[in-house]
């Protein structure tokens, strides 16, 4: 069973004094997500990813369209028992502490009075939030309000998890944490959506990325897939600082960086780079097909011109 | 009730507790009954009338104010702060929310007003030395002055379901003046004439009758109010309150939360 579909949801607003004129913010995007996998939904600032996930949380009204989550229509309540969400910067009540907030939302999503108390201090302690009692959030740090809305998110065991860029406000440690808490929920066998403009993250984390701009899917696919591309280009690396005639001859451009030097020359120059490296008696470390990035795939997606994109990315 | 509409009505409690404009409010309230003492002081004869009067007005003020003030935000702070995204993400209906937020927002001014009324009835028996079996109608006024709060509740959570908070006060104190002298309005509607007393008539009767609710002049000049006066004004003020909060929820259900 796919855990999200969503089915050809878009959304218009009225724009304009009169509000008679629509600015469409979301193309009729058709995605589905599987269950147990750790999805990206990438895209700029602004390109749709926020709108996409206020609809499926209810908060906004598509125009058109419809989505199934975990099987059942997505408006239906019980749904959202079953799934957490954190919003992009979250800010919560702040005349409460961080206990009495994930109190109160484990109240709301049903958790049990007996296995509250025990599951807000497992998932405080699980986010590195454990020196928080009795301090309101109004006194948190935006890295610490971030920690409490994944916590939040988690609380009631969800299914399904949507992150809105949980990355945000983090330090590097902090973004380390929630990889690894993303890593953690998906090896619980739980389904993680999240949305990101930082490409490295969803490299590391996802098994399957969409990529989003100006309202319009532009690309969807396993992170494999998508770099695997070769690009006939390979990467040698080799010990030294100096760059033999020959391999300028071979068209290798080649970059010195401290004792190494690294060269991107045609995959059918390979074996001569390796001979006229052996005849300088050079010490080879590295032989390795250049592939496609997920930030150059990236890139050329958002160019692309917006019907192409359309094509390719609707098989998700 | 709904055990998610107690949960929001608790924690809207809690937050209106640990806000200190309310507690500010309490104290001005305690200070202008402690006035009503000094006034009563330099009245001769009257001190029982100036105590009920000036402490029952405050209370009904300061309820009001109170109720506008917190009642605006209710709504409109949530979808501003975006505290209302993990809210509205869990099992909770719109509908749950609003209602959750008016017995909230009750309860507070309930509780608020228990506060006020015992420092109204130390200030009496300050001057009076002795309770009377009169008093006893204090205790309908302040029951009509609650009933005057949930109105203004409801209204403020109606305006503040699709206005910002400005413009939900505005509104807000404005229903609760013009609601006021609404038996004013409507002795000018009866007798006004044509396109005028079609439209004087229908805003008299929209309005929130206030006028009906206040007796703090009755009870001050110990007259008794019948069980027909209270039974009518209860049916008035749920039956308001109800059309109101219903207001509230059609229009909070089509909202988009940007």
């Amino acid at each position: 069973m796919a855990a999200i579909e969503i089915l050809g949801l878009e959304k218009s607003y009225m724009v304009g004094f009169w509000r008679k004129r629509p600015r469409r913010a979301l193309q009729p995007l058709h995605l589905t997500v599987e269950d147990g996998e750790i999805f990206g939904f990438l895209g700029p600032n602004g390109a749709g990813k926020t709108t996409t996930l206020k609809m499926l949380m209810g908060l906004v009204f598509p125009t058109a369209g419809s989505a199934r989550i975990l099987g059942r229509e997505w408006t239906d309540p019980e749904v959202k028992a079953q799934i957490g969400f954190l919003p992009e910067q979250p800010y919560f009540y702040d005349y409460l502490t961080a206990h009495e907030l994930l109190d109160y939302y484990g109240q709301l999503s049903g958790v049990p009075g007996k296995d509250r108390k025990r599951r807000v201090d497992e998932v405080l302690t699980r986010v590195g939030l454990t020196d928080v009692k009795g301090v309101q959030l109004r006194k948190f740090s935006k890295g610490m309000l971030q920690r409490a809305g994944i916590a939040q998110a988690i609380l009631h065991d969800p299914k399904l998890v949507f992150f809105d860029e949980p990355m945000s406000g983090l330090d590097p440690l902090g973004r380390r944490e929630v990889r690894d808490l993303m890593e953690q929920l998906k090896q619980e066998g739980k389904t993680v959506f999240f949305s990101t403009h930082i490409l490295s993250d969803a490299e590391a984390l996802c098994d399957r990325v969409a990529i989003i701009h100006k309202g319009e899917l532009r690309g969807v696919g396993a992170i494999e897939e998508l770099t695997s591309g070769v690009q006939g280009k390979v990467e040698v690396i080799w010990q030294g600082t100096q760059v033999p005639a020959s391999m300028k001859a071979l068209g290798a451009e080649c970059h010195v960086t401290g004792d190494r030097v690294r060269a991107v020359l045609a995959e059918n120059q390979q074996d001569a780079a390796i001979d006229a490296l052996r005849r300088e008696r050079i010490r080879l470390i590295a032989i390795t097909p250049l592939r496609t990035s997920l930030e150059a795939y990236f890139v050329e997606k958002l160019q692309q011109p917006a019907a192409a994109g359309k094509t390719a990315g609707v098989n998700g | 009730m709904n055990n998610r509409i107690v949960h929001i009505a608790r924690n809207t409690f809690r937050e209106a507790v640990r806000d200190r404009v309310l507690y500010n409010l309490i104290a001005f309230a305690l200070l202008l009954s402690g006035t009503a003492i000094v006034v009563s002081q330099i009245s001769i004869d009257i001190e029982r009338l100036v105590v009920v009067n000036l402490g029952l007005t405050a209370v009904s003020l300061f309820g009001i104010v109170i109720a506008i003030f917190i009642g605006i935000g209710l709504v409109s702070k949530e979808i501003e702060k975006r505290t209302l995204y993990t809210v509205l993400s869990r099992p909770v209906r719109r509908w749950e929310f609003i209602v959750g937020k008016f017995f909230g927002l009750a309860g507070t001014l309930v509780v608020n007003t228990f506060f006020m009324a015992i420092g109204v009835f130390g200030a009496l028996l300050y001057v009076a030395h002795k309770f009377s079996a009169a008093d006893a109608q204090i205790l309908v006024a302040l029951y009509f002055i609650i009933l005057e709060f949930l109105i203004i509740c409801s209204l403020s959570l109606l305006f503040s379901s699709f206005s910002s908070p400005l413009l939900s006060a505005v509104f807000a104190f404005s229903l609760f003046v013009i609601g006021s002298f609404a038996d004013d309005l409507r002795g000018f509607a009866g007798m006004a004439h044509g396109f005028t007393r079609w439209i004087a008539t229908g805003a008299a009767y929209l309005v929130p009758n206030f006028s009906a609710l206040n007796v703090i002049s009755s009870v001050a000049h110990q007259q008794s109010l019948g069980v027909r006066l209270i039974a009518q004004n209860t049916l008035y003020a749920v039956f308001y309150t109800v059309m109101a909060l219903s207001g509230a929820v059609l229009i909070f259900e089509r909202r988009n939360l940007k």
